[in-house]
């Protein structure tokens, strides 16, 4: 360990309690009321598919786009994805045949 | 407490709404186990962190701000930083967390990237308690976690099976969602702004920084386009919506009120 146990669970307490903190603000903020303002409930209600959207680049968000080698397996493995999810509507099917292809494809073809 | 048949058949739906996290959840915590490990951290440290902290790629910042003996403020920066985006979350569910008792806490603190997926995706079969489907799959989620966690820095070494790309399953597992919410969303309209303030601020900040600019601007954009939207929101919303605001075109409604 490079550091002292205890400045080390102190690290751990503070990332934990922001987490958390981070975590609650919505609940804290909105979650007191009576009634939920209306603005959120249509945040509720439309925002999840944006932050899905955005989730989306967020894992894609190292892939380099100048090279093919590192932006093939990850197109590839997407358009699989969503080919397999529109066809047979098995999320596992999808998920696990998406992760495969992406594993043959950045360890075997694309080195 | 209700009858053991009861909580299995709950365990097992949520068990298998929870699958495609578990197989991204136990291989990334078996990585970040691996990584404390070597850092010179037990188990019992990667157990801990899983428990009380629980935010995927935080904790791999974690093992730096260890190794590094971080400054508390500068740690407190970062993790506001890379878990900002989790404030958002919490807006789906406020209504329903709160009237859920005893479990209300650790809902919101269960409320993870992939556990907040899998809950927006979950569509809880009649007869069961949302409630209890939503609490079980947190549960499930933190504990594939958590053992990932516990394995990686156990046992992490001996893994000779090359799993690189493992992680794809989290990517896959986010667009299957996106699929799915296009195919019964009424409206593409926030899906796409969500894809294009997400590249556009990409673009523009680079990768570590542009998630939180993009998530604001969506939510900025959605409460300017609110007017438009509602004539494609679901029935109870609009209800709601036209009630306050009072100036929606009827024209546009087709459910009767």
């Amino acid at each position: 360990m490079p550091i002292s146990i205890q400045q080390s669970l102190t690290i751990i307490a503070v990332v934990s309690l922001c987490t958390i903190l981070l975590r609650a603000f919505p609940f804290l903020v909105f979650g007191g009321r009576k009634e939920v303002p209306k603005t959120v409930r249509y945040l509720g209600d439309v925002l999840p598919a944006s932050i899905m959207a955005v989730l989306v680049v967020y894992c894609l968000r190292n892939v380099d786009f100048a090279a093919m080698g590192h932006v093939m397996p990850s197109l590839i493995s997407c358009l699989l994805v969503v080919g397999l999810h529109v066809w047979k509507k098995n999320i596992l099917l999808s998920i696990g045949m998406g992760t495969v292809c992406y594993m043959v494809l950045v360890q075997a073809v694309f080195v | 407490m209700e009858n053991i048949q009861g909580k299995r058949a709950y365990i097992g739906f949520a068990f298998k709404q929870s699958v495609p996290v578990m197989l991204g959840y136990i291989f990334l915590g078996i990585a970040f186990g691996l990584l404390l490990q070597n850092a010179g951290y037990s188990f019992v440290w990667a157990f801990l962190a899983s428990v009380v902290i629980y935010a995927g790629s935080m904790q791999f910042v974690l093992v730096n701000l260890l190794t590094a003996g971080a400054g508390l403020f500068y740690t407190a920066l970062m993790t506001l930083f890379i878990n900002g985006r989790h404030i958002f979350y919490g807006l789906s569910f406020v209504e329903k967390y709160k009237k859920m008792g005893k479990a209300y806490p650790y809902m919101v603190f269960s409320l993870t990237d992939e556990t907040y997926s899998v809950l927006c995706g979950t569509k809880v079969p009649e007869g069961m308690s949302e409630d209890k489907v939503f609490f079980w799959i947190s549960l499930l989620d933190q504990s594939y976690w958590v053992l990932g966690s516990v394995i990686g820095a156990l046992a992490g070494r001996y893994i000779t099976f090359d799993t690189t790309g493992i992680d794809f399953s989290m990517t896959a597992l986010f667009v299957v969602i996106v699929v799915e919410q296009w195919r019964e969303a009424r409206s593409h309209f926030p899906a796409l702004l969500g894809a294009a303030c997400g590249v556009l601020w990409l673009v523009a900040l680079g990768p570590e920084q542009f998630i939180l600019p993009a998530l604001c601007s969506c939510v900025l954009i959605l409460i300017l386009a609110r007017g438009h939207l509602q004539a494609s929101a679901k029935p109870h919303e609009k209800q709601d919506a036209d009630a306050v605001s009072g100036s929606g075109p009827d024209s546009e409604e087709r459910e009767g009120s």
